[in-house]
């Protein structure tokens, strides 16, 4: 695909995510929620990446949402640092350990890296609750201060979704560049047959390692930003309750497509808000959606959507989907 | 000039002699093939020579340096690409993907370039897909570029397979049963196939059972039996040995020999 | 010290009773259709649950129990029949997410019929603790272990030596030529996922007494359960037994001699090296690709 034409989906989106406030001034749905799911697009674009493209598994990626979060909140509240600069050391710290046990743990395969990652996660969440002279224990840490940049102060809802718009933005545009690249290609083929990626010169192990640290990286930054713009945070925010939603954000959308995960993580925010109305039934009414959507489209709802559409193009519009189709394949 | 070495070779599994005492050379620019009844460890052997078994004891040396311990993507730096016996190709991607995967030693653009994308990376994209249709059109197959490899005939995944190592320009070629699975058509194909790659200057290493083809293609011939060498020569020599008659050809068909 | 001991590895031992169970139920549905049922700790708490509420209604205890054992098989093979059954020949991934959505069903009707109260059952027989050494030994805990122990060996007895059992061992190596030599696949998943069910049930109406329930009393317990299975090696039974006690021993050493919030972290830590230096579990085979 050329060029511009290759990022067509994204700049339709960027559109989009520009003119929402502009449509819809001061709303909450727009403003709050718009930022929350900027976060989970972030998370969910970055795991994707591991678990959609390079068919590997992790349920305890809150783990690094948490890691970055924390660092910022520690050094900002407690030695009163200033937030970009602990963004920095949260990224740092989370890149060395998520390097540290990349290279042991995706030696693992199937369910028993699902189960090391959910180890992980559990283990870094307990420590969050139980070091409470460090983090505030399960009451969590509050008072952190806000964001500046470049002393334009970002102290106000629509000011934070203009931030967390371009970060969004920002984590797409780099997964389709890898995803359409020499790198993404060799995701691609660990998943496809490790065997066959290696004898074609694929360092798999290291290949996996560095995805799986990317996307913890993603994690982290996005954790910092969430301690600033929450201003509190504590541990039931990073649990594994917490990595079962990423997880089911990125399958839910659809596996390996970037706007899947993003279409999955939108899904997974706004659910509980419209679910809210049915009171005691909410939980319930999770459950039996998240059941029907796997079930009846494995392939996720956003390639099933799409498809769907697709089909229907052809049936109502067949001279145009026959030029469509030889444009080539999408995202 | 002996592209491959391979000396005293050994490998067991648990206490199963997969090969024992297996010497045999390569030379450059030949098709070299390797047959044998089930189990003679011709797969084994294979797996070696890419690095996916470690032998027990033995050397291997390519182009003059050792490859025993060398992980699989390494053994691929030094100029060895392969095809299965279980089809391997990547399900997940189209047909021209699939083959650019076989440029990744060629190119040279690591996770955070790509992700930034500066002009240098789209340049170096335009050029792997150049080659890689470049790989396809070799094996006949550039009309196939843009379609989902998962909804091809098994045929056509096995020349896919092929033109994905050849991308990687190797010089020595791996070929796991070939022609395993493949009607009369697509097995005369094959063989000019393999014509073809060996007269672009690509050692090939095969294994089959096909005599037919074995014997009409190949410059010498290796005969693998429990694990050793039962015969070595050209395809005549090696068809009225009688002893490979005995335990592998069967004495009525005569083969058309190159 | 050597009390103390005596009395975690007591602890220890019960609660590993129930994850030795819940990690059976887990390797069984494992065994049977390669799907990590994430809702198994459900069933745990469905069995509690039900048992409260049936004994609410003035039944009888012994029959309280038998019915809410019977009830959670029956939810098992809904689950089969409803969630698993329809979605054959997905990934593992998307399976995972189908039975942690089912999970989140169960806990969601759990939370409707019964709200968040936390309830115990009564002790199956006396309440007065026996004594070993300055140990204090509850008629329960024997209760849990007793139990238990006898149901891992009929577990045992059905897969070696009754026909259903080997025809659910068929199943697990190959659905395809299974189906061929006449084994009703479909009956057979459903069997599975009753039996896994039931034993579910039974380990949650063994710990209700101690350990008291909720409707959120599943969760921790299913991870923990899934732990064991991993522990022991996914694809054998009898290793998930010996993780799940394994797991609950090590916890309560942990919780009492080193600190009871880390407990978690720890014994979650000691599969993680497991894992990482025996990637099959303990008891599991190693499997190779055939290229």
């Amino acid at each position: 695909m050329k060029g511009l034409l290759r990022l067509r989906g994204f700049f339709a989106f960027a559109l989009l995510v520009a003119a929402l406030p502009l449509l819809f001034p001061d709303n909450y749905f727009v403003t709050v929620v718009g930022v929350t799911i900027g976060f989970n697009v972030v998370l969910a674009v970055g795991l994707n990446l591991f678990i959609g493209y390079a068919g590997q598994i992790s349920l305890g990626h809150a783990a690094f949402f948490g890691m970055g979060a924390y660092a910022s909140a520690i050094l900002t509240t407690r030695y009163g640092w200033s937030p970009w600069p602990a963004m920095g050391v949260g990224l740092v710290l989370v890149y060395l350990i998520a390097t540290l046990i990349s290279r042991p743990i995706l030696k693992l395969k199937g369910h028993y890296l699902a189960m090391a990652t959910l180890g992980f996660g559990i283990i870094v969440n307990i420590i969050m609750i139980e070091t409470v002279e460090w983090t505030g224990g399960p009451d969590g840490m509050s008072g952190i201060p806000g964001l500046e940049i470049f002393g334009w102060a970002v102290d106000s809802d629509l000011r934070w979704y203009a931030v967390m718009a371009v970060v969004m933005l920002a984590t797409i545009w780099l997964s389709l560049n890898i995803i359409d690249s020499r790198a993404g290609r060799a995701l691609r083929a660990v998943h496809g047959s490790e065997v066959a990626a290696q004898t074609l010169g694929v360092d798999t192990a290291y290949t996996k390692s560095q995805i799986f640290v990317f996307a913890a990286c993603l994690a982290s930054l996005a954790g910092s930003l969430f301690a600033h713009q929450q201003n509190f945070i504590s541990p039931v925010s990073f649990n594994f309750f917490f990595s079962i939603e990423l997880v089911t954000m990125v399958v839910l959308g659809g596996l390996a497509s970037t706007f899947g995960a993003v279409f999955g993580a939108i899904v997974l925010t706004l659910l509980p808000q419209v679910l809210v109305v049915f009171e005691d039934y909410e939980v319930l009414i999770l459950g039996a959606i998240l059941m029907s959507i796997m079930i009846f489209l494995p392939q996720g709802l956003f390639v099933g959507l799409v498809r769907g559409g697709k089909a229907l193009a052809r049936r109502l519009f067949p001279g145009l989907s026959a030029a469509a189709a030889r444009s080539g394949a999408g995202s | 000039m002996s592209l491959l070495e391979v000396r005293e070779l050994e490998k067991s599994f648990g206490g199963v002699a997969a090969i024992s005492d297996l010497s045999f050379t390569v030379p450059e620019g030949q098709v070299y093939a390797v047959i044998g009844p089930n189990g003679a460890g011709k797969t084994t052997l294979f797996n070696m020579l890419s690095g996916v078994y470690v032998p027990s004891d033995g050397a291997i040396e390519f182009a003059g340096a050792s490859l025993v311990g060398l992980p699989p993507h390494r053994v691929a730096e030094r100029g060895i690409a392969r095809t299965f016996q279980n089809l391997q190709v990547f399900f997940n991607m189209t047909v021209l993907e699939n083959v650019m995967v076989g440029c990744h030693l060629r190119s040279h653009i690591g996770l955070f370039r790509a992700a930034l994308r500066p002009p240098g990376v789209v340049r170096e994209e335009r050029r792997v897909r150049d080659w890689a249709l470049q790989a396809l059109a070799f094996c006949g197959l550039e009309k196939l570029a843009d379609r989902p490899a998962d909804a091809l005939p098994y045929g056509e995944l096995k020349r896919i397979e092929i033109a994905r190592a050849l991308a990687a320009k190797p010089r020595l070629l791996l070929m796991d049963e070939p022609a395993a699975g493949l009607n009369d058509t697509e097995t005369v194909e094959l063989r000019h196939l393999v014509r073809r790659i060996c007269d672009s200057g690509v050692t090939v290493l095969l294994v089959e059972h096909n005599m037919g083809l074995v014997m009409e293609v190949s410059d010498t011939v290796l005969v693998l039996d429990y694990g050793s060498k039962l015969a070595e020569g050209t395809t005549r020599e090696v068809q009225n040995d009688p002893k490979v008659v005995a335990a592998y050809l069967g004495g009525e068909v005569q083969y058309a020999v190159k | 010290m050597l009390d103390q001991i005596l009395q975690f590895l007591i602890t220890g031992i019960t609660i590993g009773s129930t994850y030795a169970l819940v990690g059976l139920g887990f390797a069984i549905i494992y065994n049977a259709s390669s799907v990590v049922n994430f809702a198994q700790g459900e069933f745990v708490m469905i069995g509690a649950m039900s048992a409260v509420w049936l004994l609410a209604t003035g039944m009888p205890y012994p029959l309280a129990l038998v019915i809410a054992v019977l009830v959670t098989t029956c939810v098992g093979f809904a689950l089969n029949r409803f969630a698993i059954r329809p979605a054959r020949g997905a990934t593992v991934i998307t399976t995972i997410i189908i039975t942690i959505g089912a999970a989140i069903f169960l806990r969601g009707a759990a939370l409707l019929i019964w709200g968040k109260d936390i309830f115990a059952l009564p002790h199956f027989s006396s309440e007065e603790a026996l004594h070993v050494g300055a140990a204090t030994l509850l008629p329960q805990n024997l209760w849990v272990m007793g139990i238990t122990a006898v149901m891992v060996l009929a577990v045992r007895w059905f897969f070696d030596r009754t026909l259903m059992g080997k025809a659910i061992l068929a199943c697990a190596c190959n659905q395809g030529t299974a189906s061929l030599m006449g084994i009703n696949v479909g009956l057979m998943m459903l069997v599975s996922y009753g039996l896994s069910a039931f034993l579910g049930a039974v380990a949650g109406i063994l710990v209700a007494p101690i350990a008291f329930t909720s409707y959120d009393a599943g969760i921790m317990l299913g991870l923990k359960g899934f732990s064991a299975a991993i522990l022991g090696g996914m694809g054998s039974s009898m290793g998930a037994v010996a993780g799940g006690l394994l797991l609950g021993v090590l916890e309560s050493l942990s919780a009492g001699l080193i600190s009871s919030g880390y407990k978690d972290a720890i014994a979650f830590t000691i599969v993680l090296l497991v894992l990482i230096l025996k990637p099959s579990g303990l008891f599991g085979r190693k499997t190779a690709d055939r290229v």
